[in-house]
């Protein structure tokens, strides 16, 4: 079943009296449950994408169905609104929020959800321990490696159980170690059954998708299929393996 | 929902705020020193206006007063070596207001001299004050012990005398003061009573202010020793010599002061007609001067309404300048912290969630000050009244307008910022280094 689709999809920059096209007419679906990756060389297209997908911006033209419902044309509230209800968001330098500690950091999207603080305290040490952090706890952002860094940020996009992760460069800003650390939590996310969308530079973070879409100025160059074996989809929440630090 | 919202948000308020304690710190001096001068400044005046009007009560609302002053000096005084100038207010003047003023209760003439007075070995500068025995129905004197002075007294001229408390206190310390005796002057006078001290009633200015400081430099300082009137004069005199220089001047003078009371404060103004009417015509030399008590309540209040207008605008100019110096340092937060906003808004935040988050930091900070200035607002006119006596009221009302205001500086000020911060676009603001 598609999870997301866009039709027709297009974005366009005003850049004084120029018309600048980011995304060109574009048609892409992702199933529930897809590991998808979006590559191509800068100014292909993939950032505005991602902003479109992550509902940060909306298209010039086309559709989008985000789920069940059309978000093309929604107000700024209502984006905000499935931003937080439906969105998980991973960043390449982590954007953590440097005064919270890491529980209070992956509560935040739970926060402007509404959930109350007991239930969203849990679920954040839940997650904490998901991702092999639940013994730094009350650290702050700062006093974590990177890669424990961006493990609190992918605990945090799933805070609010989202229909689609998106990442961006996940693993842009960490060593070869830690970013392969961050790739197998990645791929133990799908396995679970999330729907994940990673847009990267990197052919090896590629490689671990499903499915490759290349982007060149605005279009979908071509569609790469991996031959990896999709898993069947894991209705259990199994412990995700510990991850070495 | 809302308050675990404002629970939240305020814990994360406080936690950014604490990240740059320094900064917030120095934000929050502009409405501490407005807020704490505010409030010290109104307890100061309202401690003065008090007094003052504690002071004019104490003249008596339904009183005139006349009192004796000396008047200009003419040539043909100063040509000569010694001279012996007459003026100021008679036993005649104080009759003819008992006889012609219309609703008069009493009249009270005075006179008061300040003389060492003894008692064994202990000396004290006093006022000697020689009146009559229906004087405590002019002035707040309560009887503690003992009796106060008799037309007895009067007829025969009795050395008896009436002290304050402040004399009981200064010169008989431990002893029992009725039935003993004090030295003035060389007679003694027999204490028959005692009552309680009101600081003194002369009022020799024209205007209030004078009047005050005479009155606070009276006030509790020198005690009040009543006796007769004609036990005065009878060891005084009517003249009083005096060596100012290499010259001699001799002046006489009957009577100082005169109070004349009236049934109700309506009176007053056709009492002071009269009165001054009757003193022109037989008084030729500008020798008196009348006073009113309840015209010098009203100028009381008037100036106490210019100096809490004054000071309201100085307190709103202060605010001003502290609201414009926390919107500076608000939109400066707000740019250096573009980057959060971004991140809030990508997690599901909607503008008026951080509008919420901006606009209580910013409340927070003002509150704080508010709080830090009420502090200091307190203690100031604390110690103002510790070290200088000077008398400071603190009204409630002050405090809680005090801490009303920073709250709506904090809003009014804190908007703006939060605004900008809530209409910055996500996109950028993740981008933002």
């Amino acid at each position: 079943m598609a999870i997301v689709s866009i039709e027709k999809l297009c974005k366009e920059y005003q850049l004084g009296t120029f018309t600048v096209p980011a995304l060109r007419d574009m048609d892409l679906t992702f199933e529930e449950g897809e590991y998808a990756a979006i590559m191509g060389p800068s100014g292909s297209g993939k950032s505005t994408l991602l902003n479109v997908l992550g509902c940060l911006d909306r298209p010039t033209s086309g559709r989008y169905f985000l789920g069940d419902r059309d978000v093309s044309n929604l107000s700024d509230d209502e984006l905000s609104y499935i931003r937080g209800q439906r969105i998980g968001f991973i960043f390449q330098s982590y954007n953590l929020i440097p005064q919270l500690n890491i529980i209070e950091n992956i509560e935040v999207p739970m926060f402007y959800q509404g959930w109350p603080e007991g239930k969203s305290e849990q679920k954040a040490r839940q997650l904490a321990d998901m991702v092999g952090l639940s013994d730094r706890l009350k650290h702050r952002p700062f006093e974590l490696s990177g890669g424990q860094q961006q493990r609190v940020a992918i605990a945090r996009a799933l805070a609010n159980d989202p229909l689609i992760i998106l990442a961006d460069e996940p693993t842009g800003n960490l060593d070869t170690e830690s970013g392969k650390d961050i790739l197998k939590l990645l791929n133990s996310l799908c396995e679970q059954g999330k729907t994940l969308i990673v847009v990267t530079h990197d052919a090896g973070v590629g490689q671990r998708a499903e499915r490759i879409i290349h982007l060149l100025d605005g279009r979908i160059e071509r569609i790469e299929k991996n031959g990896r074996h999709r898993p069947e989809k894991v209705e259990t929440h199994a412990q995700i393996p510990p991850v070495e630090t | 929902m809302f308050w675990f919202r404002l629970k939240r948000t305020v814990k994360l308020g406080g936690k950014s705020l604490w990240m740059h304690r320094l900064r917030s710190t120095l934000t929050t001096l502009g409405i501490v020193f407005g807020v704490c001068s505010v409030i010290a400044m109104l307890a100061i005046g309202q401690g003065a206006s008090q007094e003052a009007q504690a002071a004019i009560a104490k003249l008596g609302s339904t009183n005139v007063i006349v009192k004796t002053v000396k008047p200009p000096a003419t040539q043909t005084i100063t040509a000569e070596t010694e001279s012996l100038s007459q003026y100021g207010l008679t036993y005649d003047d104080a009759e003819s207001f008992r006889e012609t003023i219309p609703n008069v209760q009493v009249v009270v003439p005075l006179f008061r001299m300040t003389e060492q007075a003894w008692y064994r070995m202990r000396k004290a500068q006093m006022d000697i004050v020689g009146t009559v025995p229906w004087y405590p129905e002019v002035a707040p004197v309560h009887l503690l012990r003992g009796r106060f002075l008799t037309a007895q007294d009067m007829e025969y001229r009795r050395n008896v005398c009436v002290v304050d408390e402040q004399v009981a206190d200064q010169l008989f310390i431990v002893d029992d003061p009725l039935g003993r005796d004090i030295k003035v002057k060389g007679a003694y006078y027999q204490v028959v009573g005692v009552v309680t001290s009101i600081g003194a009633t002369s009022l020799g200015s024209e205007d209030a202010a004078n009047m005050i400081a005479s009155d606070t430099h009276a006030s509790g300082l020198i005690g009040n020793v009543y006796i007769c009137l004609t036990t005065f004069k009878n060891i005084f005199g009517e003249t009083q010599v005096q060596y100012p220089g290499t010259t001699r001047t001799t002046e006489r003078v009957e009577l100082q002061e005169v109070t004349v009371k009236v049934g109700s404060i309506d009176q007053i103004p056709i009492t002071q007609q009269i009165l001054e009417s009757i003193l022109d015509r037989t008084h030729t030399k500008k020798d008196y001067q009348v006073v009113v008590p309840f015209e010098l309540l009203r100028q009381a209040r008037k100036s106490k309404r210019i100096y809490t207008i004054v000071l309201s605008s100085i307190a709103a100019i202060s605010l001003l300048v502290g609201g414009i110096g926390i919107m500076n340092i608000m939109l400066a937060s707000v740019s250096e912290r573009t980057r959060e906003i971004g991140i809030r808004r990508a997690m599901g935040a909607k503008r008026r969630d951080i509008i919420f988050q901006f606009l209580s930091e910013t409340v927070m900070l003002t509150l704080s000050g508010g709080l830090l200035g009420i502090i200091i607002g307190i203690l100031i006119p604390y110690f103002v009244t510790h070290y200088s006596n000077m008398p400071t009221v603190v009204t409630p009302l002050s405090l809680i307008l005090a801490f009303g205001i920073s709250g709506a500086v904090g809003i009014i000020f804190g908007l703006y910022p939060a605004y900008r911060a809530a209409h910055m676009d996500p996109i950028e603001s993740l981008r933002h280094e």
